[in-house]
């Protein structure tokens, strides 16, 4: 006999987990129900939302599909469980209190933008929400950097500080309301208040928001608090205003993110293709680097040399009511947004340590009484042959959890020392965290300490093993090494992560290998060389190493990373080349340290051996002219491929790696790039048309040696990793590249390439050799 | 490999290797300088090996470090450097004139700093055995009662000073050997500092750390000092007498002028009300006149040091490894 069934009747416990909370679904369990005709309740607990009808047999397994099948947009189910119960002859739904028990464990959603819905209503004169800068719903507003417990609840968030008026509970109790159970719910009545505050903490007279329009219109910088910390905004038509912000936040030529009203406004400015439309307006809305259009009226000082801009839009009431609604006094329609902290150290989150750490880079604060419980920069990402390519997962998409291809046991990896994220896994889930940045600076430390115990909280995982890169010097495993408290830390390498990072957002399994192709800056080797050409035939448990780029020595750390001719000048002596001063890159450094390098070079004094890509790209920017110093990251491999765009595809053959036969690991010569490249500019060839052809030589590089993996192993799919690939039209040749020679591509689409991304793939490792 | 480098390589090969071979023998750290106590005296006691290339560099030798380098291990204990002794290995076929310019040196240097070289030793290796000369000095120094100076007594709020520009040793030698000119006047500021710390000692302050930071620089010593007592440091970047010339060469070698070597140079970590006094009374010392504050003993952080920048950063300075490793990636 089945105890759940009584006549025509059953009744059945679904217990969903998942994404689950935050995102509308007690509301939409409980409308799918009374459209069913089913009694019973639905809670949230900390196993996830758990739902019991009673009714009609079909209408029950109906019921399970719906969930399923039809949960709201935000939603990401992971696992409907479902258990009969005895018919209890309920009548109506309920929806029922959180229980805040349980061990299991509920994923907490990440911020939303303002959702379409909402926008309208703050519109809408005739709306109780007419212009309010906190409107929002279950479908949109702040989740992560406001949650400060589970289960998510208005009590377990920051909006605790702020008693609901009867307007808003009402709808806030109401299961029918888009507002059911919004926790971050308020009005005018009752929600957080905007003020615009000058360096005194004194609030300026009149409307805050109008008035700091007035204030960028003038060419003045203005704090704006947002969902996870402050900008510095300014009107990105202003050159003055612009190149101002860019002196006070001591910025170099870094590029700035620019922020406009909508998709038709980004246009204007930059080719935006379907997928970066979709980027651009979704709901993670991130900074989507974006091919400039010639003649935009950006001010030039926004991105100096980029070839993209970094454009969002609008994604928080305040945002839209700052670029101005219909019938507004006119302002800046474009407003460069950037991250208000001082260069290296972390996002400022706090209201008082906003007025004294931004005081000599704002002129007034536009901020409000919400309290933002963890740091979260803007995710920067862009789309790329038919898949997105994070550049920087933060906002919009942390801490969403990443599926695991199978159970790892509780684990932390802390990540590499750049753009770190850190990342706890456990179960069939890895959580990685939002950016934290570089950790040179004692508040990305103490951010990364915070962001271990943030997680922990969300996610109920308590680590029993570290996992950290094997570079003695990383900040970020002296960190480990502090915090371990018994624990073992494992050690993985640099370039292993990276690969195992791809094969586990692709969801290979345990006993599965790639080719993986690690192309980045550097990475500690094993070999007391500093690697980043890598081809490693690898596994999550091990790796070899089948090929590497050619050494070459890199002289004084990275001193040599900053000033991208010192690559050049000892590329060329690799090649045998005289460092002729008629070549740029000779020319660009200066006679004493040309001598220092000689000697240098000669004596081995400060020099590891290399085998980087990226110092390649980094060489040949120099060697044609194109960039000699790297004030930010990357910079000169970034100038190098707008160049090369401008020429693309690359006219005439590509210049050639030589692959010497049979040797293992087979090292890849850059000698004939080398030579090629400078007799390319002796010869006068444009820089672009040698970036090109530079570009599609590392492509066919690549595939050349992706098919000596394939001889030797078998092996037909190949991984692609590090930071070089977050080059766009590289890793869009190599693609193209691979698959023309009948290879399957697993390239970063959920992480970065880069070391953002580093996290995830130490965690597999860590998992398979623990 | 670095484990010759003064940083995280040397303590870990001591931790690892030599203290649990010497087993019950063995007593403490190993540290820079022991105190020990003989019939009812304290004795300061220490020995250090010099391997130092180039042998000769403006400023000095091998001989002037092997006789100064010991001096003030014992000095930075608070002791009077009494007696030394010089054990040399030599390379088949070095020049007898460097030998006798090493011994000159040696002499000079043990006669400015008011100590006896007392007993010694000399072997012979083959040629393929090592370049030219090494030499190890050991040295006995008596303490005063009383005297109580080491890393675990750093405390927080004390004050950290220095007795003058740093990096200026390990650029001479550099500049030296890598047969460039870093500007006019970079010399080895290599000095005996026993005569500094007991006009130090005079004003009464209860100093509680002294060290010569030589290998690792600045760097190793205060990571040293912060985990022997479990505290934090802070350092002003503005506040380091770093010289131009020091600055530049650190520039164009990749190198952190925090990390590297000084041979005459001491930090101090005094009580914050003791500490203008004594810095009056170094500055008024031919090797103190230009010490200076440069940061302070924090609770903060313990056993982590960090340089606010000019920026408004606080970057962490970590014990160096034996090698400049990139890590921008
Ligand atoms: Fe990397
Ligand atoms: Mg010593
Ligand atoms: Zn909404
Ligand atoms: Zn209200």
């Amino acid at each position: 006999p089945d105890p759940g069934r009584s006549g025509s009747r059953v009744r059945r416990r679904f217990t969903v987990s998942g994404l689950v909370q935050g995102v509308g679904f007690r509301p939409f369990a409980y409308v799918t129900a009374e459209a069913l005709g089913l009694a019973g309740s639905v809670a949230n607990t900390a196993g996830g939302v758990v739902a019991e009808v009673e009714g009609d047999p079909e209408a029950v397994r109906e019921y399970g599909r719906r969930l399923r099948a039809q949960a709201p947009p935000l939603a990401v189910v992971t696992g409907v469980h479902e258990t009969d119960l005895p018919v209890r002859g309920q009548a109506g739904f309920a929806i029922a209190a959180s229980d805040g028990g349980g061990a299991a464990r509920t994923l907490a959603a990440p911020d939303i933008a303002v959702c379409a819905d909402c926008l309208r209503e703050m519109r809408d004169p005739a709306d109780r929400r007419y212009r309010h800068p906190f409107i929002g719903c279950t479908n949109c507003g702040p989740r992560f950097t406001i949650i400060t417990g589970l289960p998510y609840d208005r009590p377990a968030t920051t909006m605790a500080a702020f008693p609901m008026c009867a307007a808003c509970r009402a709808e806030y109790q109401d299961p029918r309301n888009r507002r059911f159970h919004a926790q971050p719910i308020a009005c005018p009545d009752c929600g957080p208040v905007v003020s615009l505050v000058d360096a005194a903490g004194t609030p300026v007279r009149g409307d805050p928001v109008r008035s700091a329009r007035a204030m960028l219109a003038a060419g003045r910088i203005v704090a704006v608090k947002g969902l996870g910390g402050y900008h510095l905004a300014c009107d990105a038509r202003n050159d003055t205003a612009v190149a101002l912000l860019r002196r006070r936040k001591r910025r170099g030529d870094k590029p700035f993110a620019v922020m406009v009203a909508d998709l038709d406004a980004a246009r204007s400015l930059t080719t935006v293709g379907d997928g970066d439309a979709e980027l651009l307006a979704g709901f993670r809305r991130p900074i989507v680097l974006l091919p400039r259009r010639a003649g935009g009226t950006i001010a030039p000082q926004v991105a100096p040399d980029a070839p993209d801009l970094g454009v969002m839009l609008p994604y928080t009431p305040l945002h839209v009511l700052l670029l101005g609604l219909p019938g507004d006094p006119p302002g800046p329609d474009a407003l460069v947004m950037t991250s208000g902290n001082v260069a290296g150290e972390t996002l400022v989150t706090d209201d008082a340590e906003a007025l004294t750490r931004l005081a000599a880079l704002a002129d007034a604060w536009l901020r409000h009484d919400r309290v933002i419980r963890v740091p979260c920069d803007d995710s920067v990402s862009r789309h790329v042959a038919g898949a997105e390519l994070p550049v920087r997962r933060s906002r919009g998409y942390a801490p969403l959890p990443l599926a695991l291809p199978f159970e790892v046991p509780p684990m932390l990896a802390v990540g590499a020392d750049l753009k770190n994220t850190c990342a706890v896994a456990g179960g069939r889930y890895a959580w990685v965290s939002q950016h934290l940045g570089d950790m040179d600076d004692l508040s990305t430390l103490d951010a990364l300490t915070r962001a271990v115990a943030h997680l922990q909280l969300l996610t109920g995982v308590r680590p029993r093993t570290l996992v950290a890169d094997r570079h003695p010097e990383y900040r970020s495993g002296q960190w480990a090494a502090r915090h371990a408290d018994g624990r073992p830390v494992l050690r993985v390498q640099h370039h292993h992560a990276h690969i195992a990072a791809v094969m586990a957002e692709h969801g290979l399994g345990r006993d599965e290998r790639v080719i993986g192709v690690a192309f980045d800056g550097t990475g500690y080797g094993p070999d007391q060389t500093v690697w980043g050409g890598e081809v490693l035939v690898a596994g999550y448990r091990s790796y070899r190493r089948a090929a590497h780029l050619g050494h070459v020595p890199l002289a004084g750390g990275d001193a040599s990373v900053r000033r991208p001719y010192r690559m050049a000048l000892a590329h060329l002596r690799a090649a045998g080349l005289a460092w002729d001063p008629a070549l740029p890159a000779v020319a660009a450094c200066p006679p004493a340290e040309r001598a220092l390098l000689d000697r240098q070079f000669g004596s081995g004094w400060g020099c590891v051996p290399t085998s980087s890509m990226g110092r390649l790209f980094d060489a040949v920017s120099s060697l044609s002219g194109v960039r000699h110093t790297a004030g930010y990251e990357a910079e000169a491999a970034m100038v190098l491929e707008g160049s090369a765009r401008a020429a693309w595809p690359a006219p005439g053959a590509p210049y050639r790696f030589a692959l010497p036969p049979g040797a293992a690991p087979v090292v890849a010569d850059p000698t004939p790039v080398v030579r090629a490249v400078v007799a390319d500019i002796r010869r006068g060839v444009p820089p672009p048309v040698v970036a090109a052809r530079f570009h599609a030589a590392v492509a066919v590089l690549i595939a050349d040696l992706a098919d000596r993996c394939r001889e030797q192993t078998g092996l037909g799919t190949v991984a692609l990793g590090g930071g070089v690939f977050q080059n766009a039209l590289l890793i869009e040749a190599a693609q193209r590249a691979l698959r023309d020679r009948g290879f399957t591509v697993l390239r970063p689409r959920l992480l970065p390439p880069n070391d953002g991304g580093i996290a995830l793939g130490q965690l597999m490792v860590g998992a398979c050799s623990a | 490999m670095g484990h010759g480098g003064g940083g995280a390589m040397s303590a870990e090969l001591v931790e690892h290797l030599f203290l649990p071979g010497y087993g019950a023998a063995g007593a403490g750290e190993l540290g820079d300088c022991a105190v020990v106590e003989a019939g009812g005296v304290r004795l300061a006691f220490s020995t250090d090996s010099f391997v130092v290339r180039p042998m000769f560099f403006p400023g000095g030798s091998i001989g002037d470090l092997a006789v100064n380098g010991t001096v003030n291990d014992l000095a930075m204990s608070g002791a009077t450097p009494l007696y030394l002794s010089a054990a040399f290995i030599l390379q088949e076929g070095t020049a007898l004139a460097d030998i006798g310019r090493i011994a000159a040196a040696m002499g000079a240097a043990a006669s400015a700093a008011g100590v006896r070289l007392v007993t010694g030793d000399t072997k012979v290796v083959d040629r393929r055995s090592g370049d030219g000369v090494y030499v190890n000095t050991a040295g006995v120094g008596m303490l005063a009662p009383g005297v109580d100076i080491a890393p675990r007594r750093a405390t927080a709020g004390d004050a950290v000073l220095v007795s003058g520009d740093l990096g200026v040793h390990g650029v001479a030698v550099l500049s030296c050997r890598e047969g460039v000119e870093f500007g006019t006047g970079v010399s080895s500021d290599t000095a005996p500092l026993h005569g500094l710390v007991a006009a130090m000692l005079a004003t009464g302050a209860d100093v509680h750390v002294l060290r010569d930071p030589t290998r690792g620089g600045v760097a190793a010593s205060l990571n040293e000092i912060a985990r022997a007592a479990g505290v934090g440091v802070e350092l002003g970047e503005r506040d380091l007498p770093v010289p131009p010339a020091v600055a530049d060469a650190c520039s164009l070698l990749g190198l952190d002028p925090l990390q590297v070597a000084n041979e005459g140079k001491l930090l101090a970590f005094v009580p914050p009300d003791s500490a203008d006094a004594v810095l009056d009374a170094m500055r008024a010392h031919p090797l103190g006149a230009g010490a200076r504050r440069i940061g302070t003993c924090v609770p903060d952080h313990p056993g982590m040091v960090v340089a606010r920048t000019a920026l408004g950063g606080t970057r962490v300075v970590t014990m160096p490894i034996g090698e400049q490793l990139p890590r921008i990636c």
